[in-house]
């Protein structure tokens, strides 16, 4: 059987829902896991990983830890590895793990696949299916000659259980060999949203050139707002200016697949639909019948936004507030 | 100061994605391939710098099959790189091979002080060469950089993460960047510079003889499939109102999503 390390993402003191996933589909595979955290939290964190099915925690609460730093994250990588001798390691597509991965894989000798949407394991073997060519067919990947295989799942791709707050767990913390730096961090400039990052995101709104003038990303935002939803926009918008880079969905910006998208004035282009086909549920507003992004639809409807929206907003205000 | 740009071949967005009849991979069959648009944005910010600073030297470089990989290396030559580096191979790679692959090159060509490369390959959304190949050449690495200041020894970047935050690092050269959008606008070919690029220095390696081992493929893909047809949409029609009220009711008691 396989011993499942599994990197655990947190911010403000909350172990990130795409952590718990992976640490139940571990525990299902497997009663070795391995949760490792990093950061000054990190003792706290663990205790949030074993409701999940962490098995034992290793930390690394030192205080270089809090942000992300590549050199110092993949010296703890490798020493975790080298210690645990895990076989798997499992961690979330996310801006971190896409950076510090793959410079982990070539110190350690070990196969990645980044941008996995389903994953299995049997024995010790695994398989990660991932989409190729933005989302217009599927490959399963394989792994061979690697020492440790690792897996970059998108978030909001597996199951989460209710915790099983019952469960304890032994921390052990890593103590790291110092190194020198030739890569500083110094600074963080926060974003303009504290909302989750259109890729965790379980609802997502966005917008498109239909929305005729940056302003009108406020019938967005209320919608948003009554959701809990992160809006996103289509390339069109970004080009023109109306909204950040950080907000587009396609191709050229961020893969969603979140369990409701709602697109508004997008017309629905391939590299947009790129994007987000792999979403649940999608909810086309578009003014054109003939528009492509009805075809990739669940619910569509034909208006205006400046009709459909604000009584949308009232619409789910009232079914969530009964 | 030597810049080495990294770029990929993909097809053309629009392509229509066929497999092989035995299921294998994918049918390359009359795609249309062109520059990584991540990698076109390398191309530029290498070209920028060079532009201000004569003395530098931009070379690009490839791995793929030498019909397809010379094209897209004349379009990045086209732009205004300098020489043009194919490695030749047939054989479908990972990310790994594909980074040490260009990491022995790099190394054979003496080395750079700065390799930048596109975050990601729009094919195969791999996200895993640039800091691989970093790692392989031990320089430090900083990825999906939207902004660079150039210094005396050292980059100040600024690398784009989750939620729109920044992260603000300073990175000793040599080094390698992959860039995002927001860097920089990649310039279309001029007409000039396009029979300039036909004059450019296109040099050959073949990949064989780089001494990458049977044992550096990790990854292989495999059972290609084509995603599940999807329902037919539920159109839903009557004025605003009700088509407002629908839609939630739908959402809620239908698709269970609320
Ligand atoms: C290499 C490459 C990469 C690309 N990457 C991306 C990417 O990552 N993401 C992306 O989105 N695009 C990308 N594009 C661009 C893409 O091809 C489209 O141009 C873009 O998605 C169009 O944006 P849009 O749907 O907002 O605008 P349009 O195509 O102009 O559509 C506007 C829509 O709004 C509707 N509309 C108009 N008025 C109203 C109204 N009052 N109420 C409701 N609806 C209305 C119209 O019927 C129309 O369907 C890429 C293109 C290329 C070549």
């Amino acid at each position: 059987m396989s011993k499942i390390l599994v990197f655990c993402e947190h911010h403000n003191g909350q172990l990130k829902r795409s952590s718990q996933e992976l640490l139940q589909f571990a525990k299902s595979n497997s009663s070795d896991v391995i949760a490792l955290i990093f950061g000054k939290e990190a003792k706290s964190i663990a205790a949030q990983t074993a409701y999940h099915g962490a098995t034992t925690a290793l930390t690394v609460s030192d205080e270089a830890y809090v942000s992300y730093n590549p050199e110092l994250y993949t010296q703890a990588i490798q020493e975790a590895y080298a210690k645990t001798q895990a076989t798997v390691l499992l961690a979330s597509a996310s801006a971190t793990g896409k950076d510090l991965f793959p410079k982990a894989a070539a110190r350690l000798n070990a196969g990645i696949v980044s941008d996995a949407t389903s994953l299995e394991i049997n024995g010790a073997s695994v398989v990660a299916k991932k989409p190729l060519f933005a989302g217009k067919c599927f490959a399963n990947h394989a792994f061979s000659n690697a020492s440790l295989q690792i897996v970059l799942m998108r978030p909001n791709q597996l199951p989460v259980a209710a915790p099983d707050t019952s469960k304890t767990i032994t921390i052990e913390e890593l103590s790291v060999t110092k190194i020198d730096l030739k890569v500083l961090l110094k600074e963080i400039v926060k974003g303009t949203s504290e909302k989750l990052d259109l890729t965790e995101a379980n609802i997502v709104v966005s917008g498109g050139r239909g929305l005729k003038e940056a302003a009108n990303f406020k019938y967005l935002d209320e919608l948003a707002q009554v959701l809990g939803a992160t809006v996103g926009a289509s390339r069109a918008v970004v080009d023109a200016g109306w909204v950040p880079h950080s907000m587009q969905v396609g191709q050229t910006g961020k893969t969603v697949a979140p369990t409701l998208y709602i697109a508004v004035g997008i017309s629905g282009a391939i590299q947009h639909l790129a994007g987000m086909t792999g979403s649940k549920v999608i909810v086309a507003i578009n003014t054109d019948a003939n528009a492509p992004i009805f075809q990739k639809s669940t619910y569509g409807i034909v208006g205006d936004f400046a009709d459909i929206l604000p009584k949308l907003t009232e619409e789910f205000k009232r079914a969530l507030h009964k | 100061m030597k810049i080495f740009v990294c770029v990929k071949q993909v097809p053309d967005s629009e392509t229509k994605i066929k497999f092989l009849a035995d299921g294998s991979g994918v049918d390359t069959q009359g795609v249309k391939w062109v520059l990584n648009p991540y990698d076109e944005i390398a191309v530029e910010e290498a070209v920028k710098f060079k532009e201000k600073n004569p003395t530098a030297q931009v070379f690009v470089l490839t791995l793929g099959p030498k019909q397809r990989a010379s094209e897209v290396l004349r379009t990045a030559l086209a732009m205004g790189a300098d020489e043009g580096i194919v490695i030749n191979t047939s054989q479908d790679g990972d990310s790994y091979t594909t980074a040490k692959t260009l990491a022995k090159t790099i190394q054979s060509e003496g080395g750079a002080d700065l390799i930048l490369t596109g975050k990601l390959a729009i094919d195969d959304n791999g996200n895993a060469v640039g800091p691989m190949l970093a790692e392989f050449l031990k320089i430090p690495h900083v990825s999906v950089v939207s902004k660079i200041e150039y210094q005396a020894n050292a980059l100040k970047v600024e690398r784009d993460v989750d939620g729109g935050a920044k992260e603000i690092f300073e990175i000793a050269l040599p080094c390698l960047i992959t860039t995002n959008k927001g860097l920089n606008t990649p310039r279309y070919a001029s007409l000039p510079g396009i029979m300039k690029a036909k004059k450019k220095v296109l040099k050959e390696y073949d990949q064989a003889q780089l001494g990458i081992e049977p044992s550096d493929f990790k990854v292989k893909a495999g059972a290609f499939t084509f995603p599940a047809d999807k329902a037919p949409v539920k159109m839903i029609s009557g004025d605003a109102t009700a088509q407002t009220s629908e839609l939630v009711k739908l959402l809620r008691d239908e698709a269970k999503v609320l």
